[in-house]
C-alpha cells in the first residue's frame, strides 16, 4: 500500500477482538460474523483496489434489526464501522480500517415490492442496479442511471455514491431517481426519509444522505422511480479529426436545445483500445469519437439524428454511422462499456478519474492531461460523458511498483485540480472516498468543511461510521479533535493543508 | 474580505434599525455576526410572495434581501445561471427567455392566492420553500435544479456547497438539504440553478370528465406511457369555468395532459395518447401550444384559489392513495384540484379547526403523505402545526438546525417550534 493515511488505530479495540466478535455473534447468526484472515480477504478492498487493509471484523446482517443492534453496540463500545455494498466503488469509500466491524449488506438482495401504479421500485440496498431493470422491463419499464458497474454495483452503493452513468445528462443521476430510503444512524435509530410520494416533509434528508459516503447512516432500503422505455432509441457514432472539434460538436448540440440522452467522447487511445478489445466497429484512425444517443417517439430521435448529423458535419466531422437497429446500438455502447477492461489489457493496472468541468473546456483540460502524460511519463486514456460533462481519464501504471503508483497518484491529483481550476469538481460520480480526500481543500475553504464535519459530528458524534473518508485527515478537524501525521508521509503530500 | 471592506461594513452598520436592506454579503456577515453574538432573532425575507407560509414566530429583527439581487452569471451553452438570492424570479425567466431557455421545476406563482396580483416571489424563496409545478413528476423538483449555493450560516460564516457543473459528488449535498428549509438553516446568497432548452412546443389533451376516478385513471395511463407527457392534472367541475379558452368552450371538470417537445414529435405523441386512453372525439378538446401556455400558467399560479378567503392546504402523497384520501376529504366542505398526475392536491376548506385539522393530518398519514398548510386563518395559525414531522426526524432535524444555526437566529420556530 502506498503512502495513504488512516485514522489511528484504537489499539483497545484490536486488543479486544475476541471479545467483540463474540458479542457480535450474541447479537446474529454467529456465521454471519467473520474473523478469521482468510474469510476477512475478500474484503480488504473495493473497486480501487491500489489500497487494501483487512477489515478487523465482517458482519454481515440479515435484518433491518441486526443493523440497527450491531451500530447500537459499536458505538456504545466506540467500535468503528464501514459499511459496504457490492465493493464497487472506485474511490475507497468502503475500504476498511485495520480496526473497524466492516459491515457488508450483500444478505439485503431481494426486491421487496414492485408497484406500476405509484411507478416505483422498493428493494433491499444490495440487489444490484441492473436487476431493478431486469425486474420490470417485461412491463416496459426500466430504472434510469445506468453506472457503467450497473451489471454487479449494488442499489445502496448507489444511493450512498450518488452514482451516475451515461443517461444522466437526460435522467439525471441516482439521486434525481429516488423517492425514498431507510436508514439506520450509528446510535441504531431506524427511520425512513421519503417514501412513495414525490415529495416528503421537513427537511431534505433523503438528499443529505444520497451521496453522503456511508458516514451518516447505513442504508437498508432504497425505493426508485421507474420510467417507462422510451418507444425509440437510436445511436450516432462520429468521428473527428480533433478533440476541439468533437468538443464543439457537444456545446453547439446542446446549444440548438438538443438534449441527447447520453453523449459520450473518447479520446484516440481510448477507442482503439476498446475498439480492439470489444470490435465495436469504432473509428480508430479519428483523434476523437462520439456515440450520441436520443431517445423518444420516431420522429422525435429522427429530427435530432439529423440535427445532429448536420451540425457534426459543419464541425469537420470525419466520419459518422446511425445505428439501424438496436444490436448495433448496444454494440456501440459495448465497447464504451469496456473501457476499463480494455485498459486492463494495455498495463498491468490503471486509476480512473472522475473529474467534472464545464462542457467547453474539454478540449483544454485533455491538452493539459496530455501535457501531464508526457511529464509523469505514463500513459492516459480519456473518456468523457459529453453532455454533463464528466470526465474519466484512465491514468495506466503498474502498482507493484511504488514509484509508478506515486506517479499516478500525482498526476492524478494534477488532473484534479485542473479540473477545479476550470470551474469544475473534483468528483462527478465517483465519490471522494480515500482518492481525493486530501483534495478537498481545493474545492472548499476551511469553513466549508468545518460546516460539513458539524453534520456528520451531529448525526454521528464519536465519529465512528466510516472515519478517514471524504474529509482531509490532515487537519484539526472537529471530527477528530486531532492531527495524525506519520512520518511527514502523506497521499499529495505537495497539497497545500488547513 | 479584506481587513478594509471588513471595518468598512462594521462602521456602516446602524444596529438601531429593525429592518436591514442589505446591498452585499459583507453587510449580511455584519448582520449575522451581531446576532449570533447578541443572541438575537432574525425574520428573513426576499420578496414576501410566500412570508405568509409557515408558523408565527418572534422576531427582533427583520432581514431583507429584496436589495441583494442581481444575475452574476449566465452560461447559455453551460446550462447554468449564477444569481444572488434576492433576484426576482420574474427578471431571471425573463432573461433566460433571450436564449429560448426555461427553469424546468416551473415554480408556483403565490402572488394569486395572498394579493390577488401575480408576485413569483425571488429566488432564494423560491429555493427556500421547494414547492415545483406541474412538471415535478418528469424533471424533478426545485432541489433537483440547484448545482450549488453560497450562504452565511448562523454563526456569520460564509459557506457553500456544489458549483455549476451538473455532475459533482465533492461532500454532502447541501444544496438539497436548504432547499425547503424555510430560511432556518442558512441565509442563501448565491444560487447556481440548471437551466434547460425551453420545448419548441407543447399541446395539451383536455379530457371533459367531471369524475376524480376517471380522472386518475387517465392520468395513471399517461404518466405510464412511453408518449412521455410532461403535465397532468385534474379540475372538477367547479372550476372549469375557470379554464375557457378558444379552444375549450366545455366548463365543467376536466382532466388535462401536456405534451412537449419538438413539434412532429409532441403531435404524433398526443395523438397516441388520446388513442391509447380509449378517448372519442366529444370528449377531448386539445389546446395548441399559445393555449396551452395560458392553462398551465393558470395551473402554476393557483388561480382558481385567486384571493381565497378560506383555508388551503398542499397535500402530497402517492398516487395511490389520492382518490380514497379525496373521498374522505369530502366529508368537510372542500375545493381541490389535482397536480403532478396524480401526487399533489391543493385543497381549500372553508370550515377548518383544529380537531378537523388534526383528522386531515391522521387521514393523509395514513395514506402515506404529508400536509402543509399554505393560508390559514390567523386563528388557527396560532395553535395549529404548519408543517408535519414524526418524533425521530423531529429529533435530527433539532440536530441539524444546530450544526447550522446553534443559537437558532434564522426564522426561529418557523418550521417547528425548537427548530
Amino acid at each position: 500500500m502506498s503512502s495513504l493515511l488512516m485514522p489511528k488505530v484504537d489499539n483497545a479495540i484490536m486488543s479486544k477482538k475476541d471479545k467483540i466478535a463474540s458479542d457480535l455473534r450474541g447479537i446474529i447468526n454467529s456465521k454471519n460474523v467473520l474473523s478469521n484472515p482468510d474469510e476477512l480477504r475478500p474484503f480488504e478492498t473495493d473497486g480501487l483496489t491500489a489500497y487494501r487493509q483487512m477489515p478487523l471484523l465482517v458482519v454481515m446482517p440479515e435484518t433491518v434489526e441486526e443493523v440497527s443492534q450491531i451500530l447500537k453496540y459499536c458505538n456504545e463500545n466506540k467500535v468503528k464501522v464501514v459499511p459496504r455494498g457490492a465493493g464497487t466503488g472506485l474511490s475507497g469509500g468502503s475500504m476498511p480500517l485495520e480496526d473497524c466491524v466492516l459491515m457488508a449488506m450483500g444478505k439485503f438482495n431481494k426486491i421487496i415490492e414492485i408497484d406500476y401504479e405509484n411507478r416505483c421500485v422498493v428493494t433491499q440496498p444490495c440487489v444490484t442496479n441492473l436487476a431493478i431493470t431486469h425486474a420490470v422491463q417485461d412491463k416496459g419499464f426500466y430504472y434510469a442511471p445506468d453506472p457503467s458497474s450497473q451489471i454487479a454495483c449494488s442499489i445502496g452503493g448507489n444511493v450512498a455514491e450518488n452514482s451516475g452513468g451515461v443517461h444522466s445528462l437526460k435522467y439525471g443521476a441516482t439521486t434525481n431517481n429516488l423517492l425514498g430510503i431507510q436508514v439506520v444512524l450509528m446510535d441504531g435509530t431506524v427511520t425512513k426519509f421519503g417514501g412513495k410520494a414525490m415529495d416528503a416533509e421537513g427537511y431534505d434528508f433523503l438528499g443529505l444522505m444520497t451521496g453522503s459516503e456511508g458516514l451518516l447512516g447505513v442504508i437498508t432500503e432504497v425505493t426508485v422511480k421507474i420510467l417507462k422505455s422510451p418507444e425509440v432509441v437510436k445511436a450516432a457514432l462520429v468521428g473527428f479529426p480533433s478533440i476541439e472539434d468533437a468538443g464543439n460538436c457537444v456545446a453547439e448540440i446542446i446549444a440548438e436545445g438538443c438534449i441527447p440522452a447520453g453523449m459520450e467522447i473518447m479520446d484516440k487511445a481510448l477507442t482503439k483500445a476498446t475498439n480492439d478489445y470489444s470490435k465495436a466497429g469504432y473509428p480508430t484512425d479519428a483523434e476523437a469519437m462520439m456515440i450520441v444517443e436520443f431517445d423518444g417517439t420516431e420522429h422525435e430521435v429522427e429530427a435530432y439524428i439529423q440535427k445532429t448529423k448536420e451540425i457534426a458535419e459543419k464541425n469537420n466531422s470525419s466520419s459518422l454511422k446511425i445505428s439501424k437497429s438496436n444490436e448495433e446500438r448496444l454494440k456501440f455502447w459495448a465497447g464504451r462499456k469496456a473501457a476499463f477492461p480494455a485498459c486492463g489489457v494495455l498495463a498491468p493496472d490503471y486509476m480512473c478519474m472522475d473529474g467534472s468541468i464545464p462542457r467547453g473546456k474539454l478540449a483544454e483540460v485533455l491538452n493539459e492531461i496530455s501535457r501531464l502524460s508526457k511529464k509523469y511519463n505514463l500513459p492516459v486514456a480519456n473518456a468523457f460523458h459529453a453532455g454533463d460533462g464528466n470526465l474519466h481519464p484512465l491514468i495506466m501504471f503498474d502498482a507493484n511498483d511504488k514509484e509508478s503508483l506515486r506517479k499516478c497518484e500525482e498526476f492524478g491529483a494534477d488532473i484534479l485540480k485542473y479540473c477545479v481550476k476550470v470551474g469544475g469538481a473534483l468528483t462527478g460520480e465517483h465519490g471522494v472516498g480515500i482518492e481525493k480526500r486530501e483534495l478537498m481543500c481545493e474545492a472548499f475553504n476551511d469553513k466549508d468543511i468545518q460546516q460539513q464535519l458539524t453534520i456528520k459530528v451531529a448525526l454521528d458524534p464519536n465519529s465512528l461510521l466510516n472515519p478517514g473518508k471524504v474529509y482531509p485527515i490532515l487537519r484539526k478537524c472537529a471530527e477528530e479533535g486531532r492531527v495524525h501525521v506519520h512520518g511527514g508521509k502523506t497521499k499529495f503530500p505537495d497539497i497545500p493543508r488547513f | 474580505m479584506s481587513m478594509e471592506e471588513k471595518q468598512n461594513s462594521q462602521t456602516s452598520l446602524d444596529f438601531n434599525q429593525n429592518i436591514f436592506k442589505p446591498t452585499s454579503r459583507e453587510e449580511i456577515v455584519e448582520i449575522v455576526k451581531t446576532c449570533y453574538r447578541k443572541n438575537i432573532p432574525l425574520e428573513i425575507n426576499g420578496l414576501k410572495s410566500k412570508n405568509k407560509i409557515g408558523r408565527n414566530f418572534q422576531s427582533e429583527k427583520t432581514l431583507d434581501l429584496s436589495d441583494f439581487k442581481g444575475i452574476i452569471d449566465y452560461k447559455p451553452e453551460e446550462l447554468y445561471i449564477k444569481v444572488k438570492a434576492g433576484t426576482p424570479l420574474k427578471e431571471i425567466i425573463e432573461e433566460l427567455d433571450k436564449n429560448n431557455q426555461q427553469l424546468a421545476f416551473e415554480p408556483n406563482d403565490f402572488g394569486y392566492l395572498f394579493s390577488g396580483q401575480s408576485n413569483s416571489g425571488s429566488i432564494g424563496g423560491v429555493v427556500s420553500c421547494n414547492f415545483a409545478g406541474s412538471r415535478r413528476f418528469k424533471v424533478g423538483s426545485v432541489r433537483d435544479h440547484i448545482l450549488g449555493f453560497q450562504g452565511i450560516n448562523g454563526k456569520g460564516e460564509t459557506i457553500k456547497s456544489g458549483g455549476t457543473v451538473v455532475k459533482n459528488v465533492t461532500g454532502y449535498d447541501l444544496s438539497k438539504l436548504v432547499s425547503g428549509s424555510f430560511g432556518t438553516l442558512t441565509i442563501l446568497t448565491e444560487l447556481s440553478i440548471k437551466v434547460l432548452p425551453k420545448p419548441e412546443t407543447s399541446k395539451t389533451l383536455i379530457i371533459k370528465n367531471p369524475h376524480l376516478k376517471k380522472a386518475l385513471d387517465f392520468l395513471g395511463k399517461a404518466l405510464s406511457s412511453s408518449t412521455d407527457p410532461s403535465g397532468g392534472v385534474f379540475y372538477p367541475d367547479y372550476f372549469g369555468k375557470d379554464f375557457v379558452l378558444n379552444d375549450l368552450t366545455h366548463d365543467g371538470g376536466l382532466t388535462a395532459i401536456r405534451i412537449e417537445g419538438p413539434t412532429n414529435s409532441v403531435d404524433q405523441r398526443a395523438n397516441r395518447l388520446s388513442k391509447e386512453l380509449g378517448l372519442l372525439d366529444q370528449e377531448l378538446s386539445i389546446l395548441d401550444s399559445e393555449q396551452s401556455n395560458i392553462f398551465w400558467s393558470r395551473t402554476k399560479n393557483l388561480e382558481v384559489f385567486k384571493s381565497l378567503k378560506s383555508n388551503l392546504l398542499r397535500i402530497v402523497l402517492p398516487m395511490s392513495e389520492t382518490l380514497q384520501v379525496i373521498q374522505k376529504l369530502k366529508n368537510f366542505e372542500i375545493k381541490y384540484f389535482i397536480d403532478w398526475g396524480g401526487g399533489l392536491i391543493w385543497a381549500s376548506f372553508d370550515q377548518l379547526n383544529t380537531k378537523i385539522l388534526s383528522e386531515i393530518k391522521d387521514t393523509v398519514k395514513k395514506h402515506q403523505g404529508y400536509i402543509t398548510l399554505i393560508k390559514v386563518e390567523e386563528d388557527l395559525k396560532a395553535s395549529a402545526d404548519i408543517f408535519t414531522i414524526d418524533p425521530i426526524k423531529y429529533k435530527i432535524s433539532e440536530k441539524i438546525k444546530r450544526s447550522f444555526d446553534p443559537k437558532r437566529i434564522f426564522n426561529p420556530g418557523k418550521m417547528y417550534t425548537g427548530i
